[in-house]
């Protein structure tokens, strides 16, 4: 019951993201996610707690609720940017998205049956949706920090499918993921921090001198 | 020894970073690459024992690409002692191509080659899925600081393409590789591991829907690495901005170690008796590839952004080569080879160009031959060679590739593939003839002898050999590669 009560609290948090207008308030809502997300594994395996686990929670808490928060609210101090997400989708139309997407992620939980080694039937949808949430706030939103912030969605997405599945899964693997994770934001990061730097702004739909 | 090549360059990378002594940046990393090359050398003469469960060691497709990866790593970084003599030398004229990086970036941008290599050889290595997963996307990570080099706009705005399409294509990669472990749970829900071997030995149990979707999910993903079409977008832009030995890197090493991931679950799904499913997705790909690339590079005006697209091409007809099966496979092996071979010289070859007349416009470089017999002569070999004409090896490839389409029966595809190579031959060629033929002077015109080009022996000597090298691979394979190459088809 708990572990459905946590994805249904990261399938609201998507759909905050998706309306939210204010680069600060989503870059706490995605952090709110990481450590619900943290909490999974915890939850999924409650009666038989082990090192391992508890290794893996703690670690993706401390990263995905405080260190990427962290910074990336330094990236966006540094490059001193207006604060607002700046869409090219209205947030009307992202949370219809939001709506559809929601639609079409429990209907693909339906098809693609876990079976037994399912510990909830929200694990595919909410999974599931929080990678086309990702993908959506990727391309409709104009600040280069907010694709950093869809990426974290979508990879949290595939996280949400990972911890579903966290007895096959092994620590080091885990670890290893969670470190390039943590580089790639790291990485990103910096980059936004370049960019700013360079070109007087993050905004992507400016980054146009490289076509063909 | 497994731990060795690993480590080894990660930890000179470590030393790279902290150190302040400019020349033995330098002599790190060519001591790192020859030592790993070394390294590489004694594996080929004892295959060390597997360590960390299984999930370390080496077998015959590893093999290839880690000696692909070390020959490459080493003549580049050969090749960059040359190229940063011109760099610091050079600040003054070059401001808009080449902006000089100060001590900082240079330790970071050497650091970052080591850790490179040391991230493509876990890929090479690991025989688990994951830890593959988690290499891969490390080698994405450390990459990104090299194409930054120049911290230009342009550069920047390619490394931000680089970094958000191939990171968010390869956290596809990892749903498929989570889907795979669905896949391999056996009926009594007990579970298979997801090392190599393993996964094939057991695949013919393995739930073919979940496996279908694991398939497309990881080649979707690792294909935007190895930049099959449509996922192929930010290749160009990288290739081109990046400073030219670590376009060469990119191109030579980094597609061959995505290419590796997608052989990897390619193979279980042969296996798993959904070979067909797998080729005719292969077949997709590569042929969209060759198409897309056909297109761009007719009337392409940039000759790095060419070299890039030519790069889609090829892996195209990688991908091509699985999709028609058979000896095509052994014909992928080979042309992956041989395209990273030649693709590299042409790359370093390209970095010359670029140093003597600041542009990397075609039409603005022109009669190389009359300023520099061997450049030209070298360029026009490097085109020769990736065109896939005889007596290079990619010709030997090609065909190879090509007659396995005819041989299954899949005759539009490869008629089709070979009309499309036809038109890239054409589009090359225009760019590659102009480039080193000079500009028809007008009488009127005063006749003045341009300067002779600055070429540094350093900077010439490593494509020179890699020339010869896809000369030779051309005329005779040796039994030890081919022994290689066969091994690995007839997995």
């Amino acid at each position: 019951m708990k572990v459905q009560l946590l994805l249904i609290l990261v399938l609201l948090t998507n759909l905050k993201l998706l309306g939210s207008s204010r680069l600060g308030s989503s870059i706490r809502t995605v952090a709110i996610q990481g450590s619900l997300l943290g909490l999974l594994p915890l939850f999924i395996e409650l009666d038989s707690l082990n090192w391992r686990v508890m290794t893996l929670a703690i670690g993706t808490v401390f990263l995905k609720g405080f260190v990427f928060a962290n910074l990336l609210f330094r990236a966006i101090n540094v490059a001193n940017v207006n604060r607002e997400v700046q869409p090219f989708a209205g947030y009307v139309s992202s949370l219809l998205y939001g709506i559809v997407a929601l639609i079409v992620s429990f209907w693909l939980g339906q098809i693609l049956n876990l079976g037994q080694l399912s510990y909830s039937p929200l694990i595919i949808p909410v999974s599931f949706f929080g990678i086309f949430s990702g993908l959506f706030l990727i391309v409709s939103r104009r600040r280069a920090i907010s694709q950093v912030l869809g990426f974290l969605v979508l990879e949290n997405g595939v996280f949400t499918f990972g911890a579903g599945i966290i007895k096959m899964t092994s620590l080091l693997v885990e670890i290893g993921i969670l470190l390039d994770v943590f580089v790639a934001i790291l990485v990103m990061g910096i980059t936004v921090f370049r960019i700013s730097q360079e070109c007087d702004h993050i905004d992507t739909d400016k980054l146009i001198t490289l076509k063909d | 020894m497994i731990w060795a090549l690993i480590l080894l360059p990660f930890g000179l990378g470590v030393c790279a970073l902290l150190t302040k002594n400019q020349s033995l940046q330098k002599y790190l990393l060519f001591g790192g690459a020859l030592s790993h090359l070394i390294l590489t050398i004694s594996v080929w003469q004892k295959p060390p024992p597997a360590v960390l469960w299984g999930w370390l060691a080496i077998d015959p497709p590893g093999l290839l690409f880690l000696t692909i990866t070390c020959l490459l790593f080493l003549l580049v970084s050969i090749y960059e002692f040359g190229y940063f003599e011109h760099l610091e030398n050079d600040t003054e004229e070059n401001m808009d191509v080449l902006i000089f990086p100060s001590i900082h970036t240079k330790s970071l941008f050497i650091g970052c080659q080591l850790f490179f290599l040391s991230a493509m050889t876990l890929v090479t290595l690991s025989q688990h899925l994951s830890l593959m997963w988690v290499a891969i996307e490390a080698t994405t990570l450390a990459s990104a600081p090299l194409i930054f080099f120049h911290s230009s706009p342009r550069s920047l705005e390619a490394t931000w393409k680089y970094l958000l399409i191939c990171s968010v294509g390869i956290a596809l990669a990892l749903l498929g590789t989570f889907f795979l472990s669905i896949a391999a749970t056996k009926p009594d829900g007990s579970q298979t591991n997801l090392v190599f071997g393993n996964l094939l030995s057991n695949a013919d149990h393995f739930n073919s829907q979940w496996l279908k979707a694991a398939f497309i999910l990881m080649v979707v993903g690792y294909g935007t690495k190895m930049g099959l079409a449509p996922m192929h977008t930010w290749l160009p832009d990288a290739h081109s901005e990046s400073p030219s030995p670590i376009s060469a890197l990119l191109s030579g090493a980094l597609l061959n170690c995505a290419f590796l991931g997608i052989f990897r679950v390619y193979e279980i799904c042969h296996k798993a008796n959904l070979g067909a499913f797998a080729n005719d997705i292969m077949l997709a790909l590569g042929i969209v590839s060759l198409v897309v690339a056909a297109i761009f590079i007719l009337g392409q005006s940039d000759y790095k952004r060419l070299l890039a697209y030519s790069s889609v091409e090829h892996m195209g007809l990688l991908a091509l080569g699985l999709g028609f099966g058979g000896i095509g496979v052994f014909g992928s092996m080979l042309h992956a080879l041989n395209h990273s071979i030649t693709k590299a010289s042409l790359f370093l070859l390209a970095g010359i160009i670029l140093i003597n007349y600041h542009s990397k416009k075609a039409s603005d470089v022109q009669g190389i031959l009359t300023r520099s017999k061997a450049l030209g002569l070298l360029w026009l070999f490097g085109f020769l060679s990736i065109s896939g004409s005889p007596p290079f090896g990619l010709f030997l490839s090609e065909i190879t590739i090509v007659k396995s389409g005819f041989d299954q029966g899949r005759f539009i595809i490869a008629s089709l593939s070979l009309g499309l190579l036809v038109i890239i031959f054409i589009g090359m060629a225009t760019v590659f003839l102009n480039m080193t033929q000079p500009q028809p002077v007008l009488k009127s015109e005063k006749i003045h002898t341009p300067p002779p080009l600055r070429l540094k022996p350093s900077m010439l000597y490593p494509p020179v050999l890699l020339l010869l090298l896809s000369l030779v691979l051309g005329i005779y394979l040796p039994g030890w590669m081919k022994d290689l190459l066969v091994n690995i088809a007839r997995q």
